[in-house]
């Protein structure tokens, strides 16, 4: 099987003017890790969803700080809620994970190219995550779960610093418990009681079950790991047009205006930010762009 | 002890001795043995001689440094279809890391001893090892180097 080449097909921002944020208010903050939270927000006024495919993003307004970039995080069947995992790390993410409950937020979006779930129906579907990753992945992990009948086997990969670093953990043991699942943790170093994987997760792809021919590997999280990763899957035969990656700029608009997140020839904010690795990898971690 | 006839469809099953011909196979046959470790039992510490290399056919093995300061720290493990014991074919012979099962763990463990010498007799057998043990090395080394570069940290 062979997907479509290049982005993983772009969609509309929406019919409202995709500058103008819309007014949300935190509903809950959930500490994930020592930095990292994961914020649900309702609309600030009526109950109009927030309809998203997975792998998009929003740009996430604190006001009198800035925008940020965010992938969406929860489960595209269910619009009503919001739900991104941010870590706080810049004045703008600080702000935004510091809000109390009730704080209001603005929202823009949503932005960008989706996980061609779609598209991966009859495929094996491995999932591979590290760090932050898991985040973006979600969405696809809710949807595919949701029609699994529609799909072959299903792995997902998840690798962390350590198990403190962990998102989603109860989410996680949850998934592990299903039959019709494979979940591999790996951390880079543990302390002494982990009983799961130590090492990075390319060494986790010779243990997962898939057929080359028939698979969609979508990968999310640091570039080097990305790399390494869909390096691993092709030489596992898995094509290059199967293999998906979410890429990661710095952006301002996220309408292909500032230029800010342009990669090569293409736009993070709207060619992606889910690509095909045939398409990318001549892009992907290149110096000097 | 196992019969060593039994030993050899094993050997030739696990990925680390794929490939290699029954004749060579019968040869390592002969220095190995079956072992089971049970839930944090060591199977090796750090500074012992390394009479033995590990062919992991069950289970999970927890790589470990102690530091003093902050006790064992694990940076690896090794399950199902993986190798144990890499410095057995360089002197001084002795592990550098202490190996832990973290869960029952079966496997074949080889004398190196025999191992070796049956390596000096036989070189071809030796090539075939040595292409082995320089890819798993390989594979090692990149991984070192990925995990060094401690992607994650912010």
């Amino acid at each position: 099987m062979a997907l479509k080449k290049g982005s993983a097909g772009s969609l509309p921002a929406g019919d409202s003017d995709p500058m103008l944020p819309k007014l949300f208010r935190v509903e809950k903050r959930r500490r994930e890790t020592q930095d990292t939270f994961t914020l649900v927000l309702k609309p600030a006024q009526g109950n109009e969803g927030f309809p998203f495919a997975p792998g998009q993003f929003n740009m996430l307004y604190a006001f009198g700080r800035g925008e940020a970039p965010i992938s969406i995080s929860g489960d595209p069947a269910q619009p009503q809620t919001l739900v991104h995992t941010i870590r706080a790390v810049g004045a703008v993410t600080q702000a935004i994970c510091g809000g109390d409950r009730g704080e209001v937020v603005g929202v823009r979006g949503p932005f960008g190219t989706p996980w061609p779930v779609a598209a991966a129906k009859e495929a094996d579907v491995v999932f591979v995550a590290g760090g932050l990753g898991l985040a973006p992945l979600r969405p696809a992990i809710y949807q595919v779960l949701a029609q699994r009948d529609d799909y072959g086997n299903v792995e997902l990969i998840y690798g962390a610093r350590t198990p403190q670093d962990m998102l989603y953990r109860r989410e996680l043991e949850r998934w592990r418990g299903r039959f019709d699942m494979r979940v591999h943790v790996t951390v880079d170093a543990a302390p002494p009681g982990w009983r799961a994987n130590v090492g990075v997760v390319t060494n986790i792809i010779p243990r997962t079950r898939f057929d080359p021919a028939h698979t969609v590997a979508l990968i999310c999280g640091p570039g080097i790991m990305m790399r390494f990763t869909a390096q691993e899957f092709l030489n596992r035969g898995v094509k290059a047009e199967n293999i998906f990656v979410s890429m990661e700029r710095h952006m301002k608009c996220g309408v292909r205006h500032c230029g800010r997140c342009q990669l090569g020839p293409t736009f993070v904010c709207q060619d992606g930010p889910v690509y095909s690795y045939a398409y990318i990898k001549e892009w992907f971690e290149r110096r000097e762009i | 002890m196992e019969p060593m006839e039994a030993m050899e469809p094993i050997l030739a099953e696990h990925p680390f001795f794929q490939g290699l011909e029954p004749g060579h196979l019968k040869l390592i046959a002969e220095c190995a043995t079956r072992v089971q470790f049970k839930a944090n039992q060591y199977l090796c510490k750090e500074e012992q001689e390394a009479h033995q290399f590990y062919v992991i056919l069950h289970g999970r093995v927890a790589v470990e440094i102690f530091s003093a300061r902050r006790g064992p720290i694990t940076i690896q493990t090794v399950g199902e279809g993986e190798v144990l014991g890499w410095l057995w074919f360089l002197q001084p012979y002795h592990w550098h890391v202490d190996a832990r099962a973290t869960e029952v763990t079966r496997a074949i463990a080889l004398d190196v001893q025999c191992l070796l010498s049956k390596c000096e007799k036989n070189h071809e057998l030796g090539y075939q090892l040595m292409k082995r043990y320089a890819h798993s090395l390989a594979v090692q080394f990149r991984v070192a180097k990925f995990q060094l570069a401690d992607i994650y940290g912010t």
